[in-house]
């Protein structure tokens, strides 16, 4: 780009150091190039732990006794390893802030992108991102001290710990997300789709929920599919609200363990490296990354895959 | 994107034949329960974010004081304080700057100015795409085997550094995606006008483009900030400390951060210990409020400036 200038005739006046700005040139981008690397290195990282350590742990305790065992009883003489009793929790939590999250979330996107003028918006959306800069631990104090003594003053049999009061505030927590993916979503949606449904005779409400949500459907799809991914992997308001029980089932007035919990457990207590209940939160983190991979390259996957595009 | 409703008053089938029924007043009583509905849906989402605010101030307001604010940890709720959690958590701050920063930002413009559109570039996007949906714990199990065991001669274990370096990896994906953003916001005839002038590219992105992508640049990387300061299950994962009643002399000692102090408050069962948490989240979100504030005025300053 920068080897055009006549540089052959000296003429006594200012001459630019080529020689120097090239070789600056070559440090920079070669700087910024091994930067650019370190996101792969991490991806690399995160694997690879991950392997070796879960390799370590499948070498004590076999891997169909981990998919099989009906019980999560690590720091017991007679230690089983049931990672169902872990994934039932993780589900129980996220079904409940899915059942949260999706409806509100996407009502909230159709009123941004749909209802809210222009000015009602540039109020409403900071507010949103408020609610999504609130730190978990915050969501978890709400969930614990103040939704469960609430909920239990109705809902008799739901006990100090338990599922449901973590899963719905967990909901509220990624509302944010489901709303501010799924409006971008609808508001790409463009606007001779709405007129052409008017035209038909289509009131606003028939012309949303047949015309523009469908339009937009791969994109909303896959925020709700970001929603599962990141409620799976939420680790605060889970470990502090829904208990530290590990039981098989889906009973939401319980206590439960979810697997970011038993990571969280774990952690707190001084587990020596090299010791099994060190490489059991590397297998349990293991399931955790699959899961949330799988699902995230799952959305990846929707929006290329089923994308209307109006241009 | 508002579209008028067009107002339509009846059917169009004036020979009576036909069996189309526009029953128009029942649809639009449906379209204004749906409308309602859906801004129901907002107003709930706000509305418990509003409790939640008011309950942790109610909460913690009249426990916050000075005396709080400087102590230790103690067994004693009343003498309990958040001095070595707000120290350690600052000191994080500017760990993670120092690394998270002119690595998240190089990338960035390596991507953005220095690759044209390619499998190098596709890889290192899609990779940081899926970075960015990896649970932190993930993060903090991956933090807990280089940093802490592995890099544990340089590191020195469960240190501020380890806890940095980790909450730095996780923010990193946040500082590149809005490095590129504010790059790509610049218009390309900046960088052809400085071509022709025969500057280099990265005289061109020194001198041209960076100072007009720096509002931008520097709205992400605080908002990457505010998420590192909240973050906590990383942080428990790499064997951060909940009781530390010193405060960390250089980057290899141990430490603990707000959010945890928060966490180990709000699990203890004792009701004084759960006011205590609040008063701990209200110093926590002032911080944050004061980190996003910042941004947001250097952004409008910085962009009158350009």
């Amino acid at each position: 780009m920068n080897s055009g200038l006549p540089s052959e005739q000296p003429s006594g006046l200012w001459q630019p150091n080529r020689q120097l700005s090239k070789r600056t040139e070559g440090i920079v981008k070669f700087i910024f190039g091994a930067f650019a690397l370190v996101s792969v290195v991490t991806t690399f990282g995160i694997v690879l732990t991950l392997i070796f350590e879960t390799f370590e742990f499948f070498q004590e305790v076999p891997l169909w006794r981990f998919l099989t065992d009906r019980q999560w009883t690590p720091l017991f003489s007679d230690a089983q390893y049931g990672i169902w009793v872990l994934i039932s929790a993780t589900l129980l939590t996220t079904g409940i802030a899915i059942l949260v999250a999706l409806p509100l979330g996407l009502l909230a996107a159709v009123y941004l992108s749909e209802y809210a003028n222009p000015k009602v918006r540039k109020w409403l959306k900071p507010a949103l991102e408020v609610l999504a800069g609130v730190p978990s631990v915050v969501f978890g104090y709400f969930a614990l001290l103040t939704v469960t003594p609430f909920l239990r003053s109705f809902i008799p049999g739901l006990q100090g710990f338990n599922a449901l009061s973590a899963g719905l505030i967990l909901g509220v927590s990624i509302i944010p997300l489901v709303a501010s993916l799924s409006e971008d979503a609808l508001y790409s949606v463009p606007d001779s789709l709405r007129q052409g449904s008017y035209a038909v005779g289509a009131t606003k409400r028939e012309t949303i929920t047949s015309v523009v949500i469908p339009a937009a459907l791969s994109g909303i799809v896959a925020s709700f599919i970001l929603a599962v991914s990141r409620a799976i992997g939420e680790t605060m308001i889970v470990t502090l609200a829904a208990g530290q029980n590990p039981t098989l089932g889906f009973n939401p007035l319980v206590p439960v363990m979810t697997m970011t919990a038993f990571i969280v457990q774990v952690s707190l207590g001084d587990t020596p490296a090299g010791s099994l209940a060190y490489k059991s939160i590397f297998a349990v983190g293991m399931t955790l990354f699959l899961m949330t991979l799988v699902l995230n390259i799952l959305s990846f996957w929707v929006v290329r895959r089923f994308r209307e595009k109006y241009e | 994107m508002t579209v008028q409703n067009p107002q339509i008053s009846g059917g169009f089938s004036p020979a009576g034949e036909s069996e189309f029924k526009p029953a128009m007043a029942q649809r639009y009583r449906w379209d204004r329960i749906f409308q309602v509905a859906a801004l129901a849906a907002i107003v709930i989402a706000l509305l418990i974010l509003t409790i939640l605010l008011i309950d942790v101030l109610s909460d913690g307001l009249p426990r916050l004081n000075w005396q709080f604010l400087t102590s230790f940890p103690s067994r004693r709720p009343e003498e309990a304080g958040l001095l070595s959690a707000l120290v350690g958590s600052i000191y994080l701050l500017f760990i993670v700057a120092i690394f998270s920063f002119p690595i998240g930002i190089g990338a960035g413009i390596f991507l953005e100015e220095f690759v044209s559109d390619g499998w190098l570039e596709n890889i290192i996007e899609i990779n940081i795409s899926n970075l960015a949906g990896v649970p932190s714990i993930i993060y903090g199990l991956l933090g807990l085997a280089a940093f802490v065991r592995l890099m544990e001669p340089i590191t020195g274990g469960r240190s501020l550094l380890a806890g940095g370096l980790t909450l730095s990896l996780l923010v990193l994906p946040v500082i590149i995606v809005s490095t590129r953003e504010a790059l790509r916001a610049v218009p390309d005839s900046l960088r052809l006008a400085g071509f022709a002038l025969g500057a280099t590219r990265w005289q061109v992105v020194r001198d041209q483009i960076l100072p007009q992508a720096f509002p931008g640049i520097l709205t992400g990387t605080i908002l990457a900030l505010s998420r590192a300061i909240g973050e906590t299950a990383a942080l428990i994962t790499i064997g951060a400390l909940t009781f530390i009643s010193f405060l960390p002399q250089s980057w290899r000692d141990p430490f603990t951060a707000l959010p945890i102090q928060i966490y180990n408050w709000v699990s203890r069962p004792q009701k004084p210990f759960h006011i205590n948490s609040a008063a701990g989240i209200i110093v926590l979100m002032v911080l944050l409020l004061l980190m996003n504030s910042v941004a947001i005025y250097l952004r409008n300053k910085f962009q009158r400036k350009y």
